[in-house]
């Protein structure tokens, strides 16, 4: 317990990253996996804009990234990470890596979602005369809204849980705050204190997407 | 709201359908492609209410599509105004479809929008701006009479009432046309009427030519002036709804119509009927401009043969009338030969099949 009262300016500080780095996460891995469910959605046969290559292709990259277990995906994406953030350690490392990967993870989320829209209101949406793009914009994702705010809720929680195994490339947060100074110094009380807060932050993301939700569904 | 009287049907047609197929390529490679619309030719004239009639994949759901280009025509061409829709680019297509407006079977109301939500979004998309909304809104939700939902979600409403907003939301950019898919196959007796005739008003008072799927034949008798018979991708007969009905010839006609009417009676009842009735049994169709009923009784009673109504009824079709009546009639087999043979001079004269000659009848 006094440890973790010495360490307390240093707790604050990886709560801070973690944070830092599940919004940063969930604002480009968010976009990056609408973006993707998007299209995945909207070029499949009998879809507003059917297109076979681009949803096989599309179908593959999906499949092919979405299998790769995290930490081996920060390894291997190093490269990748100095070549866009210009380093392959530390925080902007897993923040590329993180959206990466929840880009992936996310884009399937969204693309269930959106599958369970009645195909007849994008017909009607079509028949009034608006456009592909509007349609999707207007009419697809505003009918998707509450099971797509569900959706992210579970994405949200998965990238805290991902950002926990910061620590591999030299990034911050909670997940490196429990393993340096709880589990490698036999400080079960602070690796307790690490965990206990993710735990909380969990809890009130996951009641704050269920009352969004419930708003955008009006029940 | 423009309170323009109905366009009488004039030359040119506002939809031609000019020898158009549509195949639906196979699923898989087992499978065979479905010819939806085999070489159909369709006119649909200005102010009219037209009624398709046909069971389920008798292709009536793709002919509709095609209207508004939602589908395309495998061969053949689509046009609608003068202008040949089949051929448009998706952009083109947008300035077309406003003047074309489409209700469906299942409503297909923006849930996430309310009724004022939902009657807004056309106007949105063909750039009427927003000052204008709240007249044009307002106008619609009273000729619909939901004036008091306005600000409602639309799943608190009933099935009639998401109909209503469904109508309201065609009809928001002022088209001449409207296709309306099954528009009352999800709702109630009572609420099929309302909606019905809240579409006999948008062509009785605005003008609107409407171009209306269903199955069933109470629909189109309320508000169909002409209809169309499909059966497996073809138009098998075409005609006023008054005629189609008065004297169907296609089979597929003498079914849909005898859901309604019935020509005489069943063979079951016909079997029972002969118990309790001596004598010949004839139906007689009596049609608008043929004989009266009057005028057939007095022949009967000319030659000394007794009649007796034993089944049957007049129908009224848009204020014209017929009926098929079938009558036992007893007396000196000379005179009921004779008697017969003159009514047959008069008005269509028929004997009811009994339950082996089932179909064979003549039409």
């Amino acid at each position: 317990m006094d440890r973790l009262i010495e360490l307390d300016s240093l707790f604050w500080e990886a709560t801070r990253e973690t944070l830092g780095i599940v919004a940063a996460t969930l604002l480009i891995g968010g976009v990056g996996g609408l973006v993707l469910g998007l299209l995945l959605h909207t070029t499949r046969p009998g879809g507003i804009a059917p297109n076979r290559v681009v949803h096989v292709v599309l179908n593959l990259l999906v499949n092919f990234f979405r299998p790769i277990p995290f930490v081996i995906f920060i390894a291997a994406a190093q490269p990748a990470a100095r070549l866009v953030v210009g380093t392959g350690i530390g925080n902007p490392a897993i923040i590329f890596a993180l959206s990466v990967a929840a880009s992936f993870g996310i884009s399937r989320i969204v693309e269930q979602n959106l599958v369970s829209v009645d195909p007849g209101v994008l017909e009607a949406s079509r028949a009034m005369g608006a456009g592909r793009l509007r349609t999707t914009l207007t009419v697809l994702l505003p009918e998707a809204l509450g099971p797509l705010i569900l959706g992210y809720t579970f994405a949200l929680v998965a990238i805290v849980d991902m950002s926990a195994i910061a620590s591999v490339v030299g990034g911050g947060g909670l997940g490196s705050f429990a393993l340096t100074y709880g589990y490698r110094q036999y400080e079960p009380v602070v690796t307790w204190a690490a965990v206990l807060l993710i735990v909380a932050l969990v809890q009130v993301c996951q009641f704050a997407g269920n009352r969004l939700a419930r708003t955008a569904m009006r029940r | 709201m423009t309170t323009t009287p109905s366009t009488p049907a004039t030359g040119d047609p506002l939809i031609r359908l000019a020898d158009v197929s549509r195949v639906f390529p196979a699923r898989s490679r087992q499978g065979a492609a479905v010819t939806a619309l085999d070489h159909v030719d369709l006119d649909v004239r200005a102010g009219e209410v037209l009624g398709v009639v046909g069971y389920s994949g008798a292709g009536k759901s793709t002919l509709l599509r095609l209207v508004n280009a939602l589908d395309r025509p495998t061969s053949g061409t689509v046009t609608v105004a003068g202008r040949e829709v089949s051929g448009l680019s998706e952009r083109a297509l947008r300035e077309v479809r406003r003047d074309i407006g489409m209700i469906f079977q299942q409503f297909n109301l923006f849930a996430s929008r309310t009724v004022w939500g939902n009657i807004a979004y056309p106007l949105t998309v063909a750039g009427v701006p927003k000052d204008q909304h709240r007249d044009r809104i307002s106008q619609l939700l009273h000729f619909v009479g939901l004036a008091d939902k306005a600000h409602v979600h639309v799943e608190q409403l009933s099935g009639g009432q998401k109909q209503r907003v469904g109508i309201a939301r065609a009809l928001a950019t002022d088209p001449r046309i409207l296709l309306a898919d099954e528009p009352t196959s999800a709702l109630d007796p009572q609420t099929t009427a309302e909606v019905l005739a809240l579409l006999r008003r948008v062509n009785e008072e605005l003008g609107v030519t409407i171009v209306l799927i269903t199955h069933e034949m109470e629909v189109v008798r309320s508000l169909a002036s002409r209809v169309a018979v499909m059966e497996a991708g073809r138009i098998v007969e075409l005609g006023d709804t008054y005629d189609v009905f008065a004297a169907p010839q296609h089979l597929a006609t003498q079914r849909f119509v005898s859901t309604l009417v019935e020509k005489g009676p069943q063979p079951r009842a016909l079997d029972r009927l002969r118990e309790r009735h001596a004598g010949r049994m004839v139906t007689l169709s009596f049609r608008d401009g043929d004989a009266s009923p009057a005028d057939v009784f007095a022949a009967f009673i000319e030659r000394g043969v007794t009649f007796e109504l034993v089944h049957g009824g007049v129908e009224d079709v848009h204020g014209r009338t017929f009926g098929h009546l079938t009558f036992a009639l007893t007396g000196e087999g000379a005179a009921v030969a004779d008697a017969v043979s003159y009514v047959a001079t008069l008005v269509e004269v028929t004997t009811p099949a009994p339950a082996a000659e089932i179909g064979t009848e003549a039409p």
